[in-house]
């Protein structure tokens, strides 16, 4: 058994990091652009409004691994153009594609979850701060956007959570993330311990994601805590 | 060849191979979701109980398969438990043949077992959010656990439940295409078959894409309108 572990334990931590890898950047990526497609998405014209519930609908509608095989083996297809653009090295490369997809799929589950934050901001907050004559940047800088993040902070977690789960359909198209690497292993190894491994090594990663997302969500409320001593978390569990 | 061509259906096209994938996913989906349910309230009942391990048990396993990829759980109940029953085989009688759980099985109980997970937590949460005065109520009028359970609890336990268990139904519909990794013949599996003769990826998999996002946005319409007709008893507050 510990023979076992040390022979493939090496491989899945390699695998382990491509997985932290391509999920930390396309979760950061998606929340920076979150932000300026969720005002948008709340925007009263129909032009701002509808390209982006369309997108939202699109990427929340379809299964990620018909996205990712989309954009992936879709893009060959169109080989001899990409070629022509100069885009078809970033094409070519699984791990840029599924970064890409995974970005805008996250970044239409952030901007739903972003466009409820901000419209649950409570209406007397706006009010009170309008008419002390601040202008609309101000606003949505001091106010709003506050307001709306931490509202929004424990779903942004789960959303993180639901990436690196996610993030193993990125093995299909032979992405060497943990995934990828647990079914090589296992191949070599017809050892369903493999998979147990990979099981623990996932489940370790979520854990430590959410005791530290709960440390920093007990930063951001803890105006609140300290008026209901006893109270409990915000987010009630991990996914 | 034009597109439309491709898509269409009969010997020509990959219309009817897609269409045939589309019911299988529909069946696989339809399949999971009693497997879930059955399995989730269970789950959801023992989180509940008095007893601190029931409740822990419950705790250990939700968290569990939601913090674990649905691919791998997948891997697991289709490697794992085929395992299982041909070493179980084998030790019965070493002269039984080799069993292999098809990708249809293997999938229903995977995504079951996902499903059961999550619904779970929301059944768990609709049981915390219902209004305990109402079983008294029940008490009082000198009902039995039973009916309370049934005439009372059952149908406002069902109508703050349904939203959550309308989005498992959605998570369910989408993650039935991870099972065309392990070979089942389901929309996914079609779309790749159809790939591989015609080179055409591009067509196929927004065919694929396009025939998903129609099925979750009818469901959608749907579960929105079973919403609506569940809370059709709800005292509006003004």
């Amino acid at each position: 058994m510990i023979d076992f572990i040390a022979q493939v334990a090496p491989m899945l931590l390699d695998g382990a990091w491509i997985t932290l890898k391509i999920t930390f950047i396309s979760v950061s990526l998606a929340a920076l652009l979150a932000l300026p497609m969720s005002i948008l998405r709340i925007q009263s014209s129909r032009v701002y409004r509808w390209p982006v519930k369309l997108f939202i609908s699109f990427f929340r509608g379809t299964p990620l691994i018909a996205q990712l095989f989309l954009l992936y083996y879709g893009s060959g297809q169109f080989r001899p153009w990409l070629m022509d653009m100069g885009l078809w090295t970033f094409f070519r490369d699984p791990v840029n594609c599924a970064m890409l997809v995974f970005t805008l799929n996250s970044l239409a589950y952030q901007t739903e979850i972003l466009r409820g934050a901000i419209q649950s901001v409570d209406a007397g907050e706006i009010e009170a701060a309008k008419s002390m004559g601040m202008q609309n940047s101000l606003l949505y800088k001091h106010i709003v956007l506050p307001l709306a993040y931490r509202i929004a902070f424990p779903a942004l977690g789960n959303e993180c959570i639901l990436m690196l789960k996610g993030g193993a359909v990125a093995s299909v198209i032979t992405v060497m993330d943990l995934m990828g690497q647990t079914r090589r292993a296992f191949s070599q190894t017809f050892d369903i311990s493999t998979y147990f491994l990979a099981a623990a090594m996932y489940l370790i990663i979520a854990t430590l994601f959410v005791m530290a997302w709960r440390q920093a969500e007990r930063y951001l409320y803890r105006h609140q805590i300290q008026r209901t001593p006893g109270a409990k978390s915000v987010t009630a569990a991990a996914t | 060849m034009d597109y439309l061509t491709y898509l269409s259906l009969g010997d020509s096209g990959w219309g009817d191979e897609l269409l045939k994938g589309l019911v299988v996913t529909l069946g696989l989906a339809l399949c999971a979701l009693p497997v879930g349910l059955a399995i989730g309230t269970g789950v959801a009942a023992l989180s509940i109980s008095a007893h601190k391990s029931y409740r822990w048990f419950a705790n250990v396993y939700t968290t569990v398969l939601r913090g674990l990829p649905e691919l791998l759980t997948l891997f697991i109940i289709y490697h794992g438990v085929g395992l299982l029953i041909n070493n179980t085989l084998k030790w019965l009688d070493p002269s039984n043949g080799f069993f292999e759980l098809n990708p249809f099985g293997a999938g229903v109980i995977a995504l079951g077992l996902v499903f059961s997970a999550y619904a779970a937590e929301v059944l768990r949460g609709a049981w915390k959010a219902m209004d305990k005065g109402q079983r008294e109520a029940g008490y009082s009028l000198a009902m039995t656990r039973l009916q309370i359970f049934w005439f009372i609890e059952r149908p406002q336990l069902l109508r703050l439940a349904l939203p959550g268990l309308g989005n498992l139904w959605i998570n369910l519909l989408k993650d039935t295409a991870l099972v065309s990794v392990i070979a089942l013949d389901d929309l996914m599996r079609a779309a790749n078959i159809a790939v591989g003769a015609t080179k055409k990826p591009f067509l196929f998999y927004l065919t694929v894409c396009l025939a998903y996002w129609a099925v979750c946005v009818c469901c959608e319409r749907l579960l929105a309108v079973m919403e609506q007709h569940s809370k059709r008893g709800v005292r509006v507050s003004r």
